[in-house]
């Protein structure tokens, strides 16, 4: 079963399939990755060395977050000296500067502040149906974005959405949404 | 500090510019700058460019336009703001000169976001919020972040599509009377309705378009400005203010708590007093990046209370003739939104206002002699306000 890693690269290699071969055809005929713009007629030299970016993120100081996802279930940390909450999960508390945290499971239920509807996609989601994105208001006092999984037109404001954390179909990767409740 | 007056201005033509590199680009506001305040470029001591990049090829914009135009060997930095990074330029060079460290500094903004096909740029203007929180694992997009808002908006004071759109209307109609905006023609709130939406409830002609441009300012003492023109244009303020990278640490959706912010500390360095700023100002350009965007600043602004942007809209009040002209230039929406060069713009469009000099049709009526320019960075990341005056 194949993940996003893989299913978004085959997307994007078919998505430019077309644009490099008539670029390599292009240069093998001329020697140059020069064409006319066809709407303006400007000269245009496409660049011949592709830049590919995969960043790497630390997770390190919020382990407890990731293990956390790997049994489906979603962590805040909260600051032991000053009671500070956060979500997303900080290390560290710029309030009273203390990175004594205490790692506590976020409550399941939630109420929808606000969403829109995701048309025109960026590059590494258009592999992807339109989705919904909501923040999410929830009773330890914090927010949460994440997708709705629901007909947008049965979303009110304040409804009552219950919180996922599992392998996203299609993407199978885990990661956290909301469901009607 | 120093009195700064800017003293020369230049825009070039915004669009789709695949007929000039970045240099090229930012050459064209240079030049017309330079003209217009009759300096040279070894006149320029030091230069500020505001530049967001990513989808443009060269990472450091600075010393490439600065080589280019001849400004190299005075000191030159790029600063970033996000979509107010031109707002940022003009308040370092602002700082460089009231602080005396310089007495003539060009500010420069300059973005070339056709280098890259448009899906890459969705994809990189999605990722500037918190990028592990809002995009690797939801995909939001620019649109997006402001339709979070458009939703709330909507929700808490039942304004309407047709409200959003009527933002749309007016600025393609003053974009059509400018003949450095991307669109030219005016178009109806039908065609807006009609449009496809993007991230709903936000629709194709609710938003910027991608853009290739740039602008530039001239900012000279009050001793030096005196010598070079007749018509100063006197910065009385710049107020700035962040907001959280991520959305969901806000409590609210409906306004912009930093373009708020800004605006308090704008008026309060101005002396204008921020219960009625409308009393004391000829015209304004606000950040209309999205529909909702120029509806939300009339609110943080106080141009209009709370809940009631949006019937200075469907009121038609920020025409020429109504409360207060706003975005006779077109705005983002018509005149286009090179994200780097966007604040500096503004100065330059608002300079020319007070000076009187812009196209007919969309020049404002000059009687208090202020101008307040609006330049928010993302969604209410960074917000800028500027106050110029005769
Ligand atoms: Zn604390």
């Amino acid at each position: 079963m194949s993940t996003i890693i893989q299913k978004l690269r085959e997307y994007l290699d078919k998505a430019e399939e077309e644009q490099i071969r008539q670029l390599d055809q292009l240069v093998a005929t001329t020697g140059l990755p020069v064409y006319k713009d066809p709407k303006t007629g400007a000269l245009v030299w496409v660049d011949v060395r592709e830049l590919r970016l995969r960043f790497q993120l630390s997770v390190n100081k919020i382990a407890k977050f990731v293990e956390g996802l790997s049994q489906e279930k979603l962590y805040y940390t909260v600051c032991k000296r000053c009671g500070a909450k956060y979500f997303p999960p900080q290390a560290d508390c710029p309030r009273c500067k203390s990175s004594d945290m205490e790692w506590r499971e976020v409550s399941r239920e939630g109420e929808l502040l606000t969403w829109t509807v995701i048309n025109v996609k960026p590059a590494s989601f258009a592999h992807n149906k339109d989705y919904v994105v909501g923040i999410v208001k929830m009773p330890e006092g914090f927010n949460i974005t994440a997708w709705v999984d629901a007909d947008p037109s049965t979303l009110r404001p304040g409804m009552k959405l219950r919180l996922i954390v599992g392998r996203r179909p299609g993407e199978n990767y885990v990661t956290y949404w909301f469901k009607p409740a | 500090m120093r009195r700064v007056a800017v003293v020369g201005v230049g825009i070039s033509k915004f669009g789709y510019r695949p007929d000039v590199s970045l240099p090229e680009l930012a050459w064209e506001a240079v030049k017309e700058a330079l003209d217009d305040a009759r300096l040279d470029g070894k006149d320029i001591e030091a230069y500020v460019v505001g530049n967001v990049g990513g989808w443009s090829s060269e990472p450091l914009p600075a010393v490439v336009v600065g080589e280019y135009c001849g400004l190299a060997p005075s000191s030159g930095i790029r600063v970033e703001a996000a979509c107010a990074s031109g707002s940022s330029a003009v308040r370092t060079a602002y700082h460089m000169v009231a602080s005396g460290e310089a007495d003539i500094v060009m500010a420069i903004g300059v973005e070339k976001m056709n280098e890259s096909p448009t899906p890459t740029v969705v994809e990189f203007i999605g990722r500037a919020g918190n990028y592990f929180w809002e995009f690797e694992n939801f995909g939001l997009t620019f649109p997006g972040y402001y339709a979070l808002h458009a939703t709330a908006y909507m929700n808490k004071y039942g304004a309407t599509e047709a409200d959003l759109c009527e933002i749309a209307v007016k600025n393609h109609y003053y974009g059509s009377l400018n003949p450095k905006a991307q669109f030219q023609k005016p178009i109806t709130l039908e065609e807006c309705l009609k449009s496809r939406y993007v991230a709903w409830p936000l629709k194709l002609y609710d938003s910027s378009p991608i853009t290739d441009g740039s602008a530039a300012v001239i900012l000279a003492s009050e001793e030096v400005a005196k010598k070079i023109t007749d018509t100063p244009v006197w910065i009385k303020a710049i107020g700035a203010a962040n907001g959280t990278s991520n959305l969901s640490r806000r409590d609210d959706f409906t306004g912009l708590e930093a373009a708020r912010l800004a605006a308090q500390r704008a008026y309060k360095k101005a002396g204008i007093d921020p219960s009625e700023p409308v009393k004391y100002l000829d015209v304004a350009e606000v950040h209309d990046c999205f529909t909702i965007a120029e509806i939300m600043a009339y609110e943080d602004l106080g141009l209009a209370k709370r809940g009631e942007g949006y019937k200075l809209a469907r009121e038609k009040q920020t025409y020429i003739g109504g409360v207060i002209p706003v975005n006779l230039s077109g705005g983002l929406k018509a005149k286009g939104h090179p994200i780097g060069a966007t604040g500096v713009a503004m100065i330059a469009e608002l300079t020319r206002q007070l000076r009187q000099e812009v196209e007919r049709g969309r020049q404002a009526p000059i009687k208090k002699g202020m101008a307040l320019a609006h330049n928010v960075g993302g969604t209410g990341h960074y917000a800028f306000v500027t106050i110029l005056s005769l």
